[in-house]
């Protein structure tokens, strides 16, 4: 069933569905609705991490190694968890200068280099062969798997096979024309390839089910679930040791270490994951999503990794079959054609993806920073006059990608069988890796220079191919066997494997350390010991500072001429014309002109403008060299650029400390002044008060004490007389009494500490007791007495004593300014809205305007011109007020001099009662 | 810029978690011929934690104090 021409056209079905896909999506992101705008398909997309390194390989690695194929996937988890503010610096810095690829980004840090791009770009290229050989292999061997069904035979080794037979071959070009299909039908300005996203999203599902798929099979299907395979691998003592794999071996552990340090840097640095991850990416938020989703999806694609592999083992002991291939061999074992059929276009979706995303990405790298720069300094060419560039540019991407596909090819062939997928896999890990400092360093320090950064990557990919590259031909055969025995000439010192003496690890273990040390090493000491040029210092600042940027990092350091339409006319030759018009109309915009015109100054801001969105194109460095041939910039000296950047940030920095200064002052300032006024005014009000109050107090003590000194010296002194000065210490104690009493009342009252008891009150009633009670005094003074009261007098809410108090001291004031005999005191009662008005009038001489405020203060008494009656004590009406005022009342005074006064004060009326009530008279 | 930086240090702190989870002293711990649910213990102990770490992740990157 399972024939040749099947399984070839369902893949071909498969890769037509991936197509058709990336077809839609780039139809959708020109329309401008982009679907992969969408944090999941961001994650997802990530996933291509996942190869078929994962998908074959990670059975393979756990089948001989238990758990130690899991920091591969363990360390990218760990380094998510610093993407937050690793990976959000990266592309926002991408993004603002617009970097198309990694070369891009390393060259654009120091100093927009174009040596140093190129040199990015050979390390990527040459690190990534191994790793496209890898899906090569896979594809190729799961297909001659599958063909052999329902036999289980492993396929002969690849350098056997002619090349018009080979099947690795075959896939090689018919991969090479499908990711021209998928990446370059046209060029972006920014290299954005939604198409591929979209596809690549898809097929991370259509592997992790399959894997799932098999998993579950091999699991539930083939034996009782995981704890049964465990059971029966513990029983077999071959297996057994598998499972406590890092048992107290030193090596162990150091090799799981930095097998993890290693993902770590491979998830950022890998080409392929550096484009979806920060060129791809549309929305700095979906970062949210993807540091959780991502190794959520790891996680779910390595959990059946253990029990396929000892299932496997179990299954076919002895070593015949190729632990790489027990996702595929097992379900053919148990006769389970649609599940391998699965399993292989799982495997196929894995390699594809890698291939194509990888490949896109060092197109793109190999156009940009290695040929473009190199042909457009070839004065013979003269491309710096040929008009449109477009066509050129597709067809050397196109040339890098059938070329890459066959170098993988060839490495495929020359050194592919020497090792398992993993370990080929882990080259290419180490080789990417070699980008760590330089980028790393990059974005943290600002000290990096290109040097140092040229020097790194020189030491760090030289340790690699010394100990990684080399090894691998040697144990293909291409190179003599005594040199990774003996040693280069027979130094033992040198071995590649045992560098110095470093024994006892694992070959990638080994490797790294002495590639980071000598990278990281020499990085370091040439930065520190070298200078800089203005280009690069400006760039660093760029970089390391670009959370503090704004949209347009830094104002440009160029002095230069050209005119605006020179400019315009170098963009069109590059982005063809219609994008270079619009580009310049919304740059015109922006400055309130119109393009094209005359007005627009080809200025810094301008040139720098032109220089980005030729970035997008043809990459910084490229971008740099046309524009500055453009502009014949002058070069200014790093003394003068240093200046205007100390300067410039002296300045802002300065003024923002001023500012803050200032209005700090001020507001200080205010709030003096406020509270002194109000301690001015405090004070002096205390100061009256005491004064008055040690006077007031002071009188009747006077008196007290010289009437009592009169008795006491005077024993013979007449009984009457006696009598009558006794009456007088006995009136003025009172009046003593009265006083303290009526200051502590003020103080009780001022302070709140006042004992109410707030009720309903007849204030007929009180009328009538305060009259009775005053009847007599009023008869002695020979003054008239009537009281104005209608039927109904509602009830108001007030304390009874307190009111008492008021209605005494109003009356008896009115009492004390009536002239005796001709006196006449009225008490009138009228309802008022809500509230119960009592008005107290007297026919004495009234009040001054001037003062009929006043005397409502403390210690005021009416001045009455001539009649010094005052036996009050000053306060009675300003405790009065406050007793109304604290009932919710008023009380206020209406007078003329000469005819009468009348004080009034108002009460609120008890609500539910003031309901039922008509309106008085 | 406030709660970024919470959760920047946040997830810094997950990331140290999951150095020392993953790496020779408590690793070492698990690494021993036990067993749970059938299953190794180093193989639960690993999943366990890494599906614990992922879920911690979560909670850090989505918060929104």
């Amino acid at each position: 069933m399972l024939q040749g021409h099947l399984i070839v056209l369902v893949a071909f079905a498969y890769l037509g569905l991936l197509f058709g896909i990336a077809y839609y999506a780039d139809y959708r992101a020109d329309a401008g609705r982009s679907i992969i705008d969408n944090p999941f398909i961001y994650a997802l997309s990530l996933a291509v991490y996942a190869t078929a390194w994962t998908f074959y390989g990670s059975v393979g690695r756990a089948a001989s190694d238990g758990i130690g194929f899991l920091p591969i996937y363990l360390g990218p988890t760990l380094m998510i968890a610093l993407w937050w503010l690793v990976m959000r610096k990266i592309i926002r810095i991408s993004k603002s200068n617009r970097i198309t690829s990694l070369a891009d980004f390393i060259a654009s840090r120091y100093g927009k280099s174009a040596l140093l791009g190129g040199l990015v770009t050979v390390i990527a290229v040459i690190g990534i062969l191994p790793y496209i050989s890898l899906q090569l292999k896979a594809i190729s061997t799961s297909y001659a798997i599958l063909l052999q069904y329902p036999e289980i035979r492993m396929p002969a080794s690849a350098g056997v096979e002619r090349l018009a037979t080979d099947t690795a071959f075959w896939v090689a070009l018919i991969l090479a024309a499908f990711t021209i299909l998928f990446g370059t039908r046209h060029l972006d300005a920014a290299e954005h390839h939604e198409g591929m996203v979209a596809a690549i999203a898809f097929e991370s599902l259509v592997k992790l089910l399959a894997f799932l798929a098999v998993g579950a099979f091999v699991t539930y299907g083939m034996y009782d679930g995981v704890a049964d395979i465990f059971s029966r691998a513990r029983a077999d003592p071959q297996l057994n040791p598998l499972l406590t794999p890092l048992e107290g071996v030193a090596g162990g552990y150091a090799n799981w270490v930095w097998l993890t340090i290693l993902s770590m840097f491979a998830i950022m640095f890998l080409p392929r994951q550096f484009q979806v991850a920060v060129i791809e990416n549309k929305d700095e938020r979906h970062l949210n999503k993807a540091i959780w989703l991502f190794p959520l999806y790891m996680l779910a694609i390595n959990i059946f990794v253990l029990p396929i592999a000892f299932g496997g083992n179990l299954r076919f002991p002895g070593g015949g079959v190729d632990a790489d291939t027990f996702v595929l061999t097992l379900p053919m074992a148990a006769k389970q054609e649609g599940l391998a059929l699965l399993v292989f276009i799982g495997g196929l979706s894995a390699a594809t993806g890698m291939v194509i995303v990888e490949t896109i990405a060092l197109s793109t790298m190999v156009c940009n920073d290695l040929v473009m720069p190199v042909l457009l300094r070839l004065k013979g060419l003269r491309l710096a006059e040929r008009r449109d560039l477009t066509a050129l540019l597709l067809g050397i991407r196109r040339g890098a990608i059938v070329l890459l596909l066959l170098l993988g090819y060839l490495y495929f062939r020359l050194a592919g069988e020497a090792y398992a997928l993993v370990s080929i896999g882990l080259i290419s890990f180490a080789a990417v890796a070699q980008f760590a400092p330089v980028l790393l360093g990059g974005i943290f320090w600002k000290g990096g220079t290109r040097g140092g950064a040229f020097c790194g990557l020189v030491a760090g990919f030289f340790v690699w191919t010394y100990t990684l590259l080399l090894p691998a031909l040697v144990r293909s055969g291409w190179l003599p066997e005594d040199l990774v025995e003996h040693g280069p000439y027979g130094i033992a010192l040198l071995k590649p494997l045992q560098l110095f003496g470093l024994a006892g690890l694992d070959q990638i273990t080994h490797a790294m350390i002495w590639s980071m040390i000598a990278n990281a090493g020499a990085y370091a000491a040439v930065s520190l010991l070298g200078t800089r040029d203005p280009q690069e210092a400006r760039q660093a600042s760029v970089f390391v500072d670009a959370y503090r940027q704004g949209d347009t990092p830094g104002a440009p350091f160029w002095r230069g001429t050209a005119s605006a339409g020179e400019l315009h006319r170098l963009l069109t030759r590059f982005i063809g014309a219609e994008p270079a018009d619009s580009a310049f109309r919304e740059f015109a915009r922006s400055r309130g002109l119109a393009w094209p015109s005359g007005a627009l100054q080809a200025d810094a801001n301008l040139v720098y403008f032109v220089e980005m969105q030729l970035a997008g194109a043809i990459g910084a460095a490229s971008a740099h060299i046309m524009v500055a041939s453009a502009v014949k910039e002058e070069v200014l000296s790093i003394e003068e650029v240093r200046e205007m950047l100390d300067e410039a940030s002296q300045v802002i920095v300065y003024s923002h400390r001023l500012e803050q200064k200032s209005r700090e002052l001020e507001r200080a300032t205010e709030e003096l002044r406020t509270a002194n006024e109000r301690l001015k005014e405090l004070d002096r009000l205390k100061d009256d008060f005491v004064a008055t109050v040690s006077h007031e107090l002071r009188t009747p003590l006077t008196s007290i004490r010289t009437f009592s000194e009169v008795l006491r010296d005077n024993p013979g002194l007449d009984p009457a007389e006696r009598a009558r000065q006794l009456g007088i210490v006995i009136k003025e104690s009172e009046r003593l009494t009265r006083l303290i009493n009526q200051i502590l009342d003020i103080s009780k009252l001022e302070s709140g500490n006042v004992e109410w008891n707030p009720g309903p009150v007849d204030m007929e009633e009180i009328v009538g007791d305060t009259v009775a009670a005053m009847r007599e005094l009023f008869k002695e003074n020979r003054i008239e007495l009537h009281t104005r009261i209608p039927e109904h007098v509602p009830p108001v809410i007030a304390d009874l004593d307190r009111i008492v108090q008021v209605m005494l001291n109003l009356l008896s004031n009115a009492m004390k300014v009536c002239e005796p005999g001709q006196g006449r005191v009225e008490i009138a009662l009228t309802r008022g809205g809500d509230f119960l008005r009592v008005d107290i009038r007297d026919n004495g001489p009234g009040i001054d305007v001037e003062d009929q405020d006043a005397i409502f203060d403390k210690f005021r008494r009416a001045g009455v011109a001539g009649v010094g009656k005052s036996h009050g004590t000053g306060l009675g009406l300003h405790i009065s007020r406050r007793i109304v005022e604290l009932l919710g009342g008023r009380i206020w005074v209406v007078s003329t001099r000469g005819q009468g006064t009348c004080f009034s004060f108002t009460l609120p009326l008890a609500i539910q009662v003031a309901v039922q009530h008509q309106v008085l008279a | 810029m406030d709660d970024r930086d919470v959760k920047g240090q946040r997830l810094i702190a997950l990331f140290v978690l999951g150095c020392l989870l993953f790496n020779y002293p408590v690793l070492s711990l698990f690494n021993v011929a036990a067993v749970a649910f059938g299953v190794p213990l180093l193989y639960v102990y690993i999943f366990a934690a890494w599906a614990l770490l992922i879920a911690l992740m979560a909670l850090a990157a989505e918060s929104r104090r």
